[in-house]
């Protein structure tokens, strides 16, 4: 039997073509198969609820809203039935306070503060009330107000609360007792500010501010600063009456020049 | 008879005259010695006054330093080096420390703590937690004023650090009692760091108040209730 060459590549040819179509699905099937192996299983452990994933919204950068220092929560220290330093002819700190306070308020809205005040009669708030009001203001700083028993006549210093690492604050939580931990060195920027003024008003008054452990400024949440004028030990109120009004024009002068430190904690950067 | 009695004389005079030549240079050498002892300062007279009795004499004199008000700035402490026989025990020695101290220098002007103020008791844990006791009088006596109660304050934390090592934070009581403030200003509710090279170290400045709890056994059982104030 004599198949001639023409016939031979002709059946050649279409053998080869029916195989490679025969075999076409095998050759589709395999290239599936890896997708339809992981996700055969899946289909199994898929839950009835599972939840439905959408893609994530496109996040927006916000820059943060920094807080202006806009407000000054004054506290007069003392009152009612604690007089606080007593001097000769019956100064009484308490008295004098109040006074001071009149003064420096003036002062502060003349530049344009709102200011607050924690007492403006005979009555004694007690330290956590005065923390209070200053803990529930935004872009306020605390100011409280003190005449000394000693130290020298027609001086004047500021104190801030000692700068720590935070080390007594559990991380993440703002305690009450320590309130001030994360403002203390906003506070220290702030005491110099008001010193720098002061000193120059008042001689003798030294030209940085110190730090004390006092008590009313533990407690407040935002930069806080404690003001000593000397002393009640002077023989008349006169004195001290006539350092009020300069007294008072320098804390405003102190805050006005403090205010572009005003960054709170969290909120990144200067403000111009 | 008589001339018996005038050789007795002459015998005696010369008796006395070679007696006299002998004793002279003996009671010349004691005076210069005398004159050579340290005669005791009118602080060191007044230290042995007003010593504490817990003070034996078996105790180590040593140069102990306490920080009084600086005679050139009122607001400023200045270490004044005396003369003290202090116990190697640190309880010990920190009562003799504070109560020398309380007695204050010689200048009432300088000191800063109020002479009615007496120390009650002290106690030392073994983390070096110092707690201070003292009498009611130097919260109602010391003045008013923050930096008057931050002087009084950091002068028994820096006597403490000064002559006393062992203590490392210091809690002060007033008569048993936990007060808020010393006199109105400093806070008392908290701890002060006393080692200046643990503050320096890591962690917190000399002054800064540290919260810890204090065990309730440590506070003398019978004490009267101190009155808060401000």
């Amino acid at each position: 039997m004599h198949i001639s060459n023409g016939l031979l590549t002709r059946i050649v040819f279409l053998s080869s073509v029916i195989a490679l179509l025969a075999s076409a699905p095998f050759f589709v099937s395999n290239a599936k198969s890896p997708r339809q192996s992981t996700a055969a299983p899946a289909a199994t452990t898929q839950q009835p609820f599972a939840p439905i994933t959408t893609p994530p919204y496109p996040t927006i950068q916000v820059p943060p809203q920094r807080t202006a220092l806009n407000m000054v929560v004054l506290d007069p220290a003392h009152g009612g039935t604690d007089p606080g330093a007593r001097g000769a002819q019956g100064i009484r700190e308490s008295d004098l306070v109040l006074d001071l306070a009149a003064q420096v308020r003036r002062a502060l809205e003349a530049q344009g503060f709102q200011v607050l005040q924690t007492r403006s009669g005979n009555e004694n708030p007690s330290f956590d009330d005065r923390s209070t009001l200053a803990n529930a203001q935004r872009g306020a700083v605390f100011v409280t107000l003190h005449i000394s028993s000693t130290g020298l006549p027609g001086t004047v210093r500021v104190y801030s609360i000692p700068e720590s690492n935070a080390a007594s604050a559990v991380a993440g939580i703002l305690s009450w007792n320590h309130a001030q931990a994360p403002f203390a060195t906003l506070s220290r920027k702030f005491a110099d500010a008001v010193q720098g003024q002061l000193a120059q008003r008042f001689k003798g008054s030294p030209s940085n501010s110190q730090t004390a452990s006092i008590r009313q400024l533990r407690t407040t949440a935002a930069p806080a600063i404690a003001v000593e004028l000397c002393s009640v030990s002077v023989q008349d109120r006169t004195g001290l009456d006539r350092m009020m009004p300069a007294a008072g024009d320098a804390i405003a002068r102190g805050v006005v020049a403090f205010r572009p430190s005003y960054v709170l904690p969290g909120e990144a950067g200067p403000h111009p | 008879m008589n001339g018996n009695w005038r050789t007795w004389v002459l015998v005696l005079l010369g008796i006395a005259v070679v007696i006299a030549a002998i004793y002279l240079p003996v009671l010349r050498r004691r005076v210069k010695v005398t004159a050579k002892v340290p005669q005791p300062t009118e602080e060191q007279a007044r230290r042995e006054l007003t010593q504490a009795v817990s003070q034996s004499p078996l105790d180590p004199v040593v140069k102990a330093r306490m920080f009084w008000m600086s005679s050139e700035d009122e607001s400023a402490l200045a270490p004044v080096a005396i003369d003290l026989a202090l116990s190697k025990d640190p309880v010990l020695r920190a009562k003799q420390t504070l109560n020398t101290l309380l007695a204050g220098p010689v200048d009432s002007d300088l000191r800063t703590l109020p002479p009615d103020a007496a120390l009650l008791a002290f106690y030392l844990l073994p983390d070096g937690t110092a707690v201070a006791d003292f009498s009611e009088a130097l919260a109602t006596s010391t003045p008013s004023g923050i930096q008057s109660e931050q002087l009084a304050v950091n002068s028994i934390a820096r006597t403490l650090e000064a002559n006393v090592p062992q203590v490392k934070r210091l809690k002060i009581l007033i008569h048993g009692q936990e007060l808020d403030t010393l006199a109105g200003h400093v806070d008392l509710t908290q701890m002060f760091i006393v080692d200046s090279k643990a503050a320096q170290q890591g962690a917190l400045s000399l002054d800064l108040p540290v919260r810890t709890t204090i065990p309730a056994a440590m506070a003398p059982a019978n004490s009267a209730s101190a009155s808060q104030r401000r």
